[in-house]
């Protein structure tokens, strides 16, 4: 089975550490994993997004065009990567930042309230946690600890109080379903 | 009897090829004098350029080097940061050093490499027939400025100690010329105090000599020396462009 | 186990020179393998090596030829325009007999092309790429763990035949993460060897000349026969290649790099249709795996040959089947990189085609 992952927004909302983290959680429980950041003209404008493959086979190309997972995190990443969802594709967004409805009937919507919970814990960065968390409980893909033990590797200059403020983001995301 | 002149220690007893009248034989004693004087020739790695003096790597009794044209400087860098100990000497010609080697020239200077590089400036192509060179004089000819080097359409010289004093990095910069007996000990002065900055560490020095080249210039030995008196080092005035070495004191 | 990291490519080839023992650098910043230079400023730091950043591509390799005459392991890497003007010490590097590392992370091109990956640097790779007669010994990887592994085998190479050595990468190699299993104990540099060609001083010695000419009549054709040998006995003992799924394969795919990793999963799922179809990825593009595709071809009717460019390394795999087979193409040049499901229809299109 080969997970193909898209995490798309802003710079500055973890996207690439989103990623990384994904990839590295798969890495520890084993799995053929890559990450993959948008580059080139993709950069401008302040988007920023990145692939991740998480698979029980070798990764053929980290670049993902076709996600069967797709993170959407700001307004202009739903337009765009909405049309890229495989059929039957999970698609987890940011109802908090995101006026649009998705209008896809062929995929799975998932609306998260990502930002608002991430402000209820005090700091609306850790956004991305709560999505790593649903993303974690939905697709049965990893497990929390190993997310937990992942943004570890991330972060490795945060300071306690941050890590374990990660730790309660992925937890409320993993509670949400 | 006894023997008050020779070969130095620091030359090959290769027999040189190089024209009547040319300076670079003088140049190449002088290095091989201070090789033995200053005692580093079994710490020496000399590089040979492309141009009339290629065959140094031939002439010089130490270990040689012969790089691509206009690159001694890159080569000399790459070799002194694995062997600090051992010292570099950069033998280049007015092609090699101000015209294809001009960005490899200044930044070993930028970066202040603790090289010795030895500048021969005969204003002219020795090696390929005498055409034009970066520091070919105004009106001078050559067999690409047949009439005379036109400034219009062939730009000027390059004065390369002028080029080299504002760039923070080198350390020590002289012209000289080797035209006459009290010139040629003014340069192996010149010479010493460049390998001196470099055995103690201090930096990037250059050497600057004007030479003779009476086949390129199309004029006799005598007078190519007295050519650099009346016409070239005019135009490159002879001195000490740079020597951090008593601005420091 | 071995210490696994999740770590660019870029970040793999730094840790891979650092382990093989080499302490000089010197390069000029090219997208996309500018996180070699930066981090390898870190880490030379740390190790006490050389870190150079120069003023152009052309006095990087100049840099290195002086440090391997020093006798010293020295790499540079750049991406395609970069390396072209190496080409010019390239050539007296090979021509002066000097072990180097040279890695190209191959982008877009001609000219200033684009920053995304790219195949189409192999003519230049393994023709040469310079003036004269000589070939640099290229090594293809296809994974962070073949980029960590590769600095090494490339100095052992480059140092066993004294010539250059070349790991040809990829702009998709480079800036991918993946787990890099660091297989072996890095070198320790004073532990290596002393070179009894390297230029030191000739303190208790004969004074040694390094160049790359010879003027007098009929030495540089002497010169140029005895490299000639060197590059048989290469050939001979340096092919190297993996072959998967290819014993009762009636298509054989050829491709290296990032195009053997989709290629792998076009294979794979032709295999699961029923789909007798193997690949056989080159990790050495020269010396070429000449003598297994040779063999090869005396069974198999197709091979399909994909590349990141218009159709290069065909050449080769035409060469060595000696038109015993047909020899099919599926490339995607400028910049395109191919997906298992185009390569899986143009596997059915060439089977199609036979039945």
């Amino acid at each position: 089975m080969t997970n193909e992952i898209i995490i798309a927004g802003f710079g500055g909302q973890g996207i690439v550490s989103s990623g990384i983290i994904l990839a590295h959680a798969g890495m520890i429980e084993d799995k053929y994993v890559s990450f993959f950041p948008s580059y080139g003209a993709e950069m401008r404008g302040g988007t920023a997004n990145c692939s991740v493959v998480i698979s029980s086979d070798p990764v053929a190309s980290p670049i993902v065009a076709n996600p069967n997972i797709m993170i959407v995190m700001n307004e202009p990443s739903l337009a765009r990567f909405e049309p890229t969802v495989q059929p039957n594709g999970l698609f987890f967004f940011n109802q908090t930042l995101i006026k649009s409805k998705p209008t896809r009937k062929d995929i799975t919507i998932i609306p998260v309230e990502a930002n608002a919970i991430a402000e209820e814990l005090g700091q609306g960065r850790v956004a991305n946690m709560v999505m790593l968390g649903i993303l974690a409980k939905k697709t049965g893909l990893l497990k929390l600890e190993t997310l937990k033990k992942a943004q570890r590797k991330r972060f490795t200059k945060a300071n306690k109080e941050q890590l374990e403020l990660n730790d309660k983001a992925l937890e409320r995301g993993y509670a949400l379903l | 009897m006894k023997k008050i002149f020779g070969r130095p220690a620091g030359l090959t007893e290769i027999i040189q090829r190089y024209c009547p009248g040319c300076g670079h034989g003088i140049v190449h004693r002088l290095i091989a004098e201070l090789l033995v004087e200053l005692d580093i020739r079994e710490r020496t790695v000399g590089i040979a350029p492309v141009g009339c003096s290629v065959f140094a790597d031939e002439y010089f009794n130490c270990d040689m080097i012969q790089p691509p044209h206009g690159r001694g400087p890159a080569v000399a860098t790459g070799i002194k940061r694995s062997r600090p100990d051992c010292v570099l000497f950069s033998y280049q010609g007015d092609g090699d050093l101000a015209a294809i080697g001009t960005a490899e020239t200044v930044h070993a200077a930028a970066r202040n490499e603790k090289i010795t590089v030895i500048f021969i400036n005969n204003a002219i192509y020795g090696m390929t027939g005498g055409q034009l060179a970066p520091t070919t004089l105004p009106g001078m000819r050559s067999t690409t400025s047949v009439k005379g080097r036109d400034v219009v359409k062939q730009g000027y010289p390059i004065k390369v100690c002028e080029l080299l004093s504002g760039v923070d990095g080198a350390y020590y910069l002289e012209r000289c010329a080797v035209n006459t007996p009290k010139n040629i000990i003014k340069t192996k002065k010149a010479l010493k105090t460049a390998f001196k900055n470099q055995m103690d560490d201090k930096g990037f020095s250059l050497v600057e000599i004007l030479s003779m080249c009476p086949t390129g210039w199309g004029v006799t030995p005598v007078q190519s020396k007295q050519w650099i008196d009346d016409v070239m080092s005019k135009y490159y005035p002879l001195g000490v462009y740079r020597d951090r070495a008593k601005e420091e004191k | 186990m071995a210490e696994k990291r999740l770590m660019y490519g870029n970040h793999a080839v730094v840790e891979g020179v650092i382990y093989a023992g080499c302490r000089f650098f010197a390069g000029y910043p090219i997208t996309p393998q500018n996180e070699i230079p930066e981090y390898m400023s870190i880490r030379m730091n740390e190790e006490g090596g050389v870190f150079l950043q120069t003023e152009s591509e052309i006095a990087a390799i100049n840099m290195l030829f002086g440090a391997a005459a020093a006798g010293k392991r020295a790499m540079t890497s750049s991406s395609s325009p970069g390396i072209s003007l190496m080409q010019e010490g390239i050539s007296y590097i090979a021509g002066a007999d000097m072990p180097v590392l040279v890695v190209n992370v191959v982008r877009g091109g001609p000219g200033l092309g684009n920053i995304a990956p790219a195949q189409s640097d192999y003519y230049q790779a393994t023709r040469g790429g310079g003036h004269g007669d000589y070939f640099t010994i290229t090594l293809a990887p296809h994974s962070g763990q073949e980029l960590f592994e590769f600095p090494r085998l490339g100095f052992e190479l480059a140092e066993k035949y004294r010539n250059p050595a070349l790991i040809l990468a990829d702009g998709l190699l480079g800036q991918m993460m993946e787990p890099v299993e660091f297989t072996y104990e890095p070198i320790d540099p004073t532990s290596l060897p002393e070179k009894e060609w390297a230029l030191s001083g000739c303190k208790g010695r004969e004074r040694r000349v390094v160049r790359s000419y010879d003027l007098r009549p009929g030495k540089l054709e002497d010169l140029n026969r005895r490299r000639f040998e060197k590059y048989e006995n290469i050939k001979k003992n340096e092919q190297r290649f993996r072959a998967s799924r290819c014993d009762d394969a009636d298509l054989v795919v050829v491709a290296y790099g990032t195009c053997a990793r989709v290629s792998d999963a076009a294979v794979r799922m032709a295999r699961d249709r029923g789909l007798k179809v193997g690949l056989l990825r080159p990790i050495s593009l020269w010396p070429f795996p000449w003598d297994v595709l040779g063999d090869m071809s005396k069974r198999v009717e197709h091979f399909l040959v994909v590349e990141m460019s218009c159709g290069q390394m065909i050449d080769d795999v035409k060469l060595a089947t000696e038109c015993r087979s047909k020899v099919q193409f599926h490339g995607r040049p400028g910049g395109g990189v191919p997906t298992p499901p185009e390569i899986y229809e143009k596997i059915l299109g060439v089977l199609g085609g036979t039945r």
